[in-house]
């Protein structure tokens, strides 16, 4: 008897739940059908005492306008949009039912005086999503499960307002502050993290990354999230966000959202948008029924070279059964492939030019002291570096002091201050050691080497070892698209600009002012322009504080394209030096030939050879190109040439 | 005139009388007491050279070698060299290579001939560049091969074309960086970032073994002897005389028919095999080689030991390389932050403040008392007579 008693007792429970349960959903089926009554207060209050989850649920549907009454049999369901459909659920057993058109259900409407009722109801039962404030709270819940219920039911809301707070969610940034649970978005700030409102978009301050927990996600959410965005940001109303969530339907086009699209579509006035949103478009016809709508669909995605249309199309091939189409498809695959391997190359050569300026900014002052005094300063790596925690310091003051509006305008300050820390340091270091080495370059050359190893220990004294992040200012950020899929961000691009404009500046100085003409005099015969009266120690400074000074603006650029770390000028200073040998001493036009070519043949060979090895590949090259032409491209000419 | 001219002409001694009995004195310290009174009183007495040291003296004897090898080259023949680093990690790769083989079996995959991280990458085959590694003579060949063929090569092409100066330490520089990028590869087949480590025995020594590491001690104590009396004889001979002089006014012997490129090719690739048996010597007392002996920050260092002790004097480069490292010994563990001040101050003060180095401050020294009693005594000349004058 011992031995079945436990199967004896698990069959009397299933027996009472069995038994129960229809009673129960009947009892429930009753109260519900109260809520219709003219006076639904009492059902209302019925249901709150019941304790019922099931109950619970359908009071939360009411709140939130979601419970209705089913034409055809008049039973109490609550409905979940989903598309242009409802997912009905039978409020009374809470089993999903069928999915009915929106005109097949009759919404239940609630007289105000109860509302009062229901509040209380709400707040007990968690209440579901009424509006967007409520439905986004949603999110902080700790399960994935329900994480995906929020996600869906804010998309169900169709509110574009939703579109960052997902973006964050799946990227990691959203957070909830400690103090009072509000769900922030983060976007990091130095050390610290700069919180706005998820719901409204308002900048909350910044605070320290203690103060806020993470919301975590999954692959499977992401992929959830992603199509959100899509479905979401396709009738937001900046067209970045219509783009990319354009551009978000491309990758996984989903048949449900065919409809939006054409909509969004058709209503898109940005022509760029629109192009994208064609892309779009056409890729989900890829799979049409109709052969014509099929070959309409590859011949505009053939105009696209994206690696991404290009693997649709692949993955299309394999499918296709049509050889019309096939034929069709096939040729597409080739004119894209051409186009992408254009693409490809001229991407390499843009990256080029940005590297090879970065290069010319970092190697123009070294070339400028090289070529006056003959020096080799082995600090000018850390002006570099200097010049990059000078824009560090300059944003964190303005961070501190100023209005969060004027943060954007902190790298325009950030140059000067980067030019006269550095220009002082150049002209200390110049006054104190080099001017008692001249004549020795070996010497000059250990003893700045010295000075470089005592900055770098000085900053990591001050700053800490660990790299500081500086932000770009809002107009330095996004890319401008050259030709579809061929972009090129706009720091990049800003620093390609920067870049001349010194290197135009330094020209003029040069050639216009008479420190210029008193720099070339001492550059092409030291003795004879000290006989004609040019002081040529303030020379040699001036001259020092110049390439210093230069070499801390190239910082400034290098902080918006990477971390600044104390060890930031000696990943330049390498390069640096090849760039000046390789251009010749002491010539502008040399340096800026030497940085472009070396950034160009770096950036193009990088994908051939690989990173590290198209690097040896340049050094190698340099060496060689050295005992050809020992003093570089351009070498002085003349006289002065052996010096 | 004719006299002098003759002196000049005579072969110098190796080591004068003095020189003789300093250098076998320090030899006759360092090779019998220091063993001796490691291995003789108990331990933990007052008068026993803790068995840390050991290592840790066999270490600077290979630093002394490699500043010797900096200053054979720097000191003399004027070529500031900022990639001995480089020669230096070669010896030391040959080296490990050798013990890398030596493991065989008893690595942690256990593959007779593959070292592990071989293995670990899938490698099915000895890449041949390995070949002959598991024999000691031929290791030994290649460590003075390795480094000795990158010199001749780099050296030729350089001094052929007249690169001189800074260009010549941008270029060695350059070189090490290359080497440095390339060694970090894992595809290069020399362990990459990790490099080579986990050695075990040497000739059939376990090199942990508290003998095995006395053993080597001495062997680079002997060998630092031995490379000081070879450069000693090279800058003793007509050739060092050449040297100097290409360093003091390369066009002038160069018109005096002698040919730089040949002096300054020899002196080169001599300093780059007597880095490669600092390396070779280096990495079985440390138990690992890896990418980062190819920094040129590494290479840079050395050029201030060389500076700090005294250039052009062979031994003066020998004390900076062991009086440097036992100061970094020491700061790296009491002071870990104050040690790049420290070793950046000494590059700035010993170009400014003392330029011929430890060695020659006391001459320094001398010359400055003798500048200031000759002023003292010119202040005591009475002002009418220096108008006189």
């Amino acid at each position: 008897m011992q031995r079945f008693l436990p199967i004896v007792l698990i069959a009397l429970m299933l027996a009472l739940v069995a038994v129960v349960r229809p009673v129960a959903a009947q009892d429930l089926a009753a109260t519900l059908s109260g809520l219709t009554d003219a006076d639904p207060k009492p059902a209302i209050a019925a249901l709150n005492q019941s304790g019922d989850d099931k109950a619970k649920a359908a009071l939360a549907a009411l709140a939130a306008g979601n419970l209705y009454i089913r034409i055809s049999d008049n039973a109490v369901v609550i409905g979940e949009k989903d598309g242009e459909m409802v997912v009905v659920t039978n409020a009374a057993t809470g089993d999903v039912e069928d999915m009915l058109k929106p005109e097949e259900l009759q919404a239940i409407a609630v007289p105000d005086d109860a509302k009062s009722l229901l509040g209380v109801a709400a707040a007990d039962t968690q209440s579901g999503p009424v509006d967007f404030n409520t439905a986004i709270e949603g999110l902080k819940a700790d399960s994935f499960a329900d994480k995906a219920k929020a996600i869906a039911a804010l998309t169900a809301l169709g509110d574009a307002r939703a579109v960052p707070a997902f973006q964050a969610l799946a990227a990691g940034r959203l957070f909830t502050r400690k103090s009072d649970s509000a769900l922030v978005i983060g976007a990091a700030s130095g050390n610290d993290v700069a919180l706005t409102n998820a719901a409204t978009g308002e900048p909350l301050g910044i605070v320290a990354p203690g103060e806020i927990d993470p919301l975590f996600v999954n692959n499977n959410l992401r992929n959830v999230l992603r199509e959100a965005v899509g479905r979401l940001g396709l009738g937001s109303s900046d067209p970045a966000v219509r783009r990319s969530a354009a551009a978000a339907l491309l990758e996984n086009p989903a048949p449900e959202a065919v409809a939006l699209l054409r909509e969004a579509h058709d209503k898109e006035q940005n022509a760029g948008v629109k192009s994208v949103m064609a892309l779009s478009l056409a890729a989900t016809e890829l799979s049409d029924p109709d052969k014509s709508k099929r070959i309409l669909a590859i011949q505009t995605l053939s105009g696209a070279a994206e690696l991404r249309v290009r693997s649709l199309l692949q993955a299309r091939l394999s499918l296709e059964t049509d050889t019309e189409v096939k034929a069709a498809l096939v040729k597409a695959f080739d004119r894209m492939q051409t186009k992408i391997t254009l693409y490809s190359y001229a991407e390499n050569f843009v990256q080029g030019i940005s590297l090879g300026s970065v290069l010319l900014l970092a190697a123009v002052g070294l070339a400028i002291t090289f070529g006056v005094m003959g020096v080799i300063n082995m600090a000018h790596g850390e002006m570099i570096m200097l010049g990059a925690y000078s824009a560090y310091v300059t944003q964190e003051i303005f961070r501190a002091l100023l209005p969060p509006g004027w943060i954007g305008a902190y790298l325009l300050a950030a140059l000067p201050v980067a030019f006269l820390v550095a220009a002082i340091v150049g002209v200390a270091i110049e006054r104190g050691i080099i001017r008692f080495l001249y004549g020795r370059p070996l010497e000059t050359m250990l003893a700045t080497w010295g000075v470089s190893l005592c900055l770098q220990q000085a900053v990591r004294s001050i700053f800490g070892a660990t790299n500081k992040e500086v932000a770009n200012p809002g107009w330095m950020t996004g890319a401008i698209e050259v030709a579809g899929g061929l972009a090129v961000t706009w720091n990049r691009v800003y620093i390609i600009i920067f870049c001349f404009a010194v290197l135009g500046l330094i020209a003029l100085i040069l050639k216009r002012t008479s420190f210029g003409l008193h720099m070339r005099a001492v550059t092409q015969n030291r003795q004879m322009a000290a006989v004609m009266g040019i002081p040529t120690a303030r020379v040699d400074a001036m001259t020092f504080a110049l390439g210093s000074g230069i070499a801390g603006m190239a910082g400034v650029a290098l902080s918006q394209i990477g971390n600044v770390s104390p060890n930031l000028g000696t990943i330049y200073i390498v390069d640096s030096f090849l760039v000046v040998v390789f251009g010749g001493v002491g010539s502008l036009m040399g340096t800026l030939v030497g940085a472009l070519t070396l950034g160009v043949v770096n950036k193009i060979l990088e994908p051939v050879a690989g990173a590290v090895l198209g690097k040896v590949v340049v050094l190698v090259c340099i060496i060689l190109f050295i005992q050809k032409r020992p003093r570089g491209l351009f070498a002085a000419k003349g006289r002065s040439a052996d010096a | 005139m004719l006299d002098q001219l003759q002196t000049l002409a005579r072969p110098k001694p190796l080591l004068d009388r003095r020189g003789w009995a300093v250098f076998l004195a320090i030899g006759f310290v360092l090779i019998v007491v220091v063993p001796l009174l490691n291995l003789l009183p108990g331990r933990g007495s007052m008068m026993q050279v803790p068995d840390y040291l050991i290592p840790l003296l066999g270490k600077y004897a290979c630093y002394a070698i490699l500043a010797l090898a900096l200053d054979l080259v720097w000191g003399y023949a004027g070529i500031l060299s900022l990639g001995h680093g480089a020669f230096f990690a070669l010896g030391g790769y040959a080296m490990g290579m050798y013990l890398m083989r030596q493991i065989g079996t008893r690595g942690v995959y256990g593959n007779p001939v593959l070292p592990d991280f071989m293995v670990f990458l899938n490698w099915k085959e000895l890449p041949w560049y390995w070949m002959g590694f598991d024999s000691f003579p031929f290791a030994m060949l290649m460590v003075l091969l390795a480094p000795g063929l990158l010199a001749l090569v780099l050296g030729w092409f350089a001094f052929r074309s007249r690169v001189t100066g800074v260009y010549i330490s941008i270029v060695t520089q350059a070189m090490t960086f290359a080497l440095l990028l390339a060694f970090f590869r894992n595809d290069m087949g020399f362990g990459g970032n990790n490099g080579l480590t986990d050695f075990k025995d040497i000739l059939g020594f376990p090199i942990q073994a508290p003998s095995t590491r006395i053993g080597l001690y001495v062997v680079s104590v002997i060998v630092l002897g031995l490379c000081f009396l070879l450069c000693r004889f090279v800058v003793q001979s007509k050739l060092g005389r050449v040297l100097l002089a290409v360093r003091d006014a390369e066009s002038r012997v160069r018109f005096l028919g002698y040919s730089p490129t040949a002096a300054k090719l020899f002196a080169f690739v001599l300093s780059a095999l007597l880095a490669g048996i600092a390396g070779a010597l280096y990495v079985p007392q440390v138990g690992i080689i890896n990418p980062s002996e190819f920094s040129p920050a590494n290479s840079i260092e050395i050029a201030i030991w060389v500076a700090v002790g005294g250039r052009g004097t062979l031994y003066g480069a020998i004390l900076g390389g062991v009086v440097i490292n036992l100061v970094k010994t020491w700061l790296t563990g009491a002071a870990p932050e104050l040690w790049l001040f420290v070793l950046g101050g000494l590059f700035i003060a010993s170009t400014l403040l003392f330029p011929k180095g430890i060695v020659g401050l006391l001459g320094q020294w001398r010359g400055w008392r003798a500048a200031k009693q000759a002023y003292a005594l010119n202040e005591k000349v009475p002002l009418k007579e220096k108008a006189a004058e």
